[in-house]
């Protein structure tokens, strides 16, 4: 399938991550990119492990198994490097993207020999200066696009600010948050 | 133009509603079709639609305001899932049976136990013999454009049924995808309004519905329910002749994918489908004639047109998302096998039972079983018919 | 589904191609053509002479068999009338005699 761009999610319940997930293909959407967005359901609780999944492609998806070897991994929560398999099936040519504030090279002992791209990016700091309170999706959603490449970053912002407009209608003072929070994260994504 | 949109197909289905503006919505929320009425009712409550909503206790309360709506005049929807459906069912048949043609969003899931919410067709597969019309969807798309079309199909004069749209629940229900909406306008005109020729709210003809019907009658009323059936057959392709006239989407009564001069094919229905295509387009990339053919009607069963539509394949696989436990093979293998046998006999064809309880279907599965249908093809032996892909052995 | 078939042509004879679908009766107040009289083990025998028009009968009728006019009761409707016995109980002055059917 042309171009076909398959993204991994991996977060706890609560963190926004099947948010995230359905505002990147809300993003691509508007790129006019065939879209997939969606999630695995497991128990629902706040704090389980969760995955959700992307699709990116400049044709309409036919596909619709979960991801096994996307060509990237996004992982909300870094203390679920400890308890999942987060780069099994991870294309090498791919790369992995972590909330932390460590380095990639500290971050990379972590992954079980995984020897594609390892990034970084400090979400809780950006997310704790920006909107004054952890929501680490917004700046995960702008390392994605940043690392990934899947959409240009200018129409990217553009669009954003139009599905935050939309999704925050009731409290418009945290958009401006939120799109900092995406800006700096493209700024400091660590790895690319 | 279309409106190019991103929906799941649940939001979809909420959307097909409000354009279609029915007189009556009853549903109780179930996983994983909860979302259609609560979209729905938000559409209610801003004033986008003129329906009655009707926020009942239980399915059984919700088909049985939609069987007392559809009786009195009104067009009747409603939306369920698995243990919601078969809390139904009594009232399934009574639909039916009173030619009400109510128009249902089943949302498909495992009917428990143990209590599952993910998705199978084990429950709108138990409700095939129902009496009601069954649709499925492979996407949200082709969610959205059943939906339209049941109104149509199941008010048609000749027909009067009830009609289900099935999709697979989380897999298509909850995943965000690209659709093409029509505008309100175009489906208000598509749709049209509900005119029955007769209804108890009409004041110049007063009528009885739902009568006791004794043995000197009751069989007369079966054998004319059965005609209808069989009438929707021709209702269902004209419809869809005059919804691809406005939508350029073409539908049947199921879709052939690289069929023509396929060896091996499977047999499958709904999303599962859509993975399966991926798998027909790479192994006909390695020269080898794999072919699909994806089931949309499923009752009534268009026996006639699906042998004629395999009966060159050497070698079919009947994929079934749910059990029967006949101890033979799930229910689409039953019918695909009945349908070829004295017509295109010598066809090796098996069956596979996957995906149960929202297993993922991966792409490897359905290779394993083009694979296992290229050894019937070489081999000439069927071997075991009633098999299983993807369960832990 | 357009034609409106009378009940009266709902007979035990009739084809599948004919009956109404569903069983829906298009045709209200049809009770009257479906003659109950020969359901009738006891019969109800109305003592004109005896009776007082204190009109106590008529609504307690289950099958609408006594028939009413200009406020005064009148022979029953035997076509209708099950035998079922109530007129019998109720008039307090032994004005209907209640009879085997036949005699």
């Amino acid at each position: 399938m042309a171009n076909l761009v398959e993204i991994r999610w991996h977060g706890r319940g609560g963190q926004g991550t099947k948010t995230a997930a359905l505002l990147l293909a809300d993003a691509a959407f508007s790129t006019g990119k065939y879209i997939q967005g969606f999630p695995e359901y497991g128990p629902e609780r706040m704090g389980a492990p969760i995955t959700a999944y992307n699709r990116i492609s400049d044709e309409r998806i036919k596909i619709h198994s979960n991801i096994y070897e996307p060509d990237y991994v996004v992982v909300v929560d870094e203390t679920l490097l400890a308890t999942i398999d987060v780069t099994a099936g991870l294309k090498e040519n791919g790369a992995i993207i972590v909330n932390t504030d460590k380095t990639p090279e500290q971050v990379t002992k972590y992954l079980k020999g995984y020897k594609g791209k390892v990034c970084t990016v400090d979400a809780r700091k950006i997310s704790e200066d920006t909107l004054g309170k952890y929501f680490p999706n917004t700046p995960m959603l702008g390392a994605v696009v940043k690392v990934s490449g899947v959409m240009d970053e200018k129409e990217f912002l553009e669009d954003a600010k139009g599905s935050f407009a939309h999704k925050f209608a009731t409290k418009p003072e945290v958009i401006e948050g939120n799109i900092k929070a995406i800006e700096r994260a493209m700024q400091e994504v660590h790895g690319i | 133009m279309a409106i190019r949109e991103r929906l799941s197909g649940n939001e979809a289905m909420a959307v097909a509603m409000r354009q279609i503006n029915p007189d009556v919505v009853a549903a109780f929320p179930i996983t994983p079709s909860t979302e259609i009425p609560q979209y729905f009712s938000q559409f209610v409550s801003n004033g986008e639609v003129d329906t009655e909503f009707v926020a009942v206790e239980s399915e059984h309360s919700a088909m049985s305001a939609c069987i007392g709506a559809a009786a009195a005049g009104a067009r009747a929807m409603t939306a369920t899932s698995a243990n919601g459906l078969a809390l139904m069912w009594e009232m399934l048949y009574i639909a039916a049976s009173s030619r009400l043609p109510i128009t249902m969003s089943c949302v498909n899931r495992a009917l428990s136990g143990p209590i599952n919410i993910h998705n199978d067709h084990s429950d709108s597969m138990g409700a095939r013999d129902s009496g009601w019309i069954q649709l499925y969807s492979e996407n949200n798309q082709e969610a959205y454009d059943n939906l339209l079309q049941a109104l149509r199909i199941g008010e048609h004069e000749d027909v009067m049924l009830p009609v289900m749209v099935c999709q697979d629940g989380f897999i298509t229900s909850h995943a965000v995808e690209n659709i093409e909406l029509l505008e309100d306008d175009k489906v208000k005109g598509f749709v049209g309004e509900y005119e029955p020729d007769h209804y108890m709210m009409n004041p110049k003809e007063p009528i009885g519905v739902g009568p006791l019907d004794l043995p000197a009658y009751y069989f007369e009323h079966k054998r004319q329910q059965a005609e209808a059936i069989k009438r929707s057959k021709k209702v269902i392709m004209d419809v869809a002749k005059e919804y691809e006239k406005l939508t350029g989407r073409s539908y049947g009564y199921f879709e052939e994918y690289k069929l023509n001069d396929a060896e091996i094919a499977i047999v499958i229905i709904n999303s599962t489908a859509g993975t399966a295509k991926t798998v027909v387009d790479k192994l006909r990339d390695n020269g080898i004639k794999a072919g699909l053919l994806k089931i949309r009607v499923f009752r009534p069963f268009p026996a006639e047109e699906i042998t004629a539509a395999l009966k060159n394949v050497k070698a079919i696989a009947v994929m079934d998302k749910a059990e029967s436990f006949s101890a033979v093979g799930g229910p689409l293998f039953t019918e695909i096998k009945a349908a070829l046998y004295g017509v295109a006999d010598g066809i090796n064809i098996i069956n596979y039972i996957y995906g149960l309880g929202g297993r993922d279907v991966r792409s490897d599965d359905i290779e394993l079983v083009y694979n296992a249908l290229l050894e019937i093809q070489k081999t000439g032996k069927t071997g075991e018919t009633y098999r299983y892909v993807g369960v832990r052995e | 589904m357009r034609n409106r078939p009378s009940v009266k042509r709902m007979t035990p004879d009739i084809s599948w191609k004919d009956i109404t679908p569903g069983g829906t009766i298009y045709d209200a107040g049809n009770a009257e053509d479906f003659k109950t009289g020969d359901w009738r083990a006891m019969k109800p025998v109305w003592i004109v002479e005896k009776c007082t028009q204190c009109m106590l009968c008529p609504p307690v009728c289950p099958d609408t068999s006594i028939p009413v006019k200009d406020s005064k009761r009148l022979d029953y409707d035997y076509d209708h009338c099950k035998g079922c016995g109530v007129c019998v109980e109720i008039c307090p002055f032994d004005a209907i005699d209640f009879v085997k059917e036949g005699e």
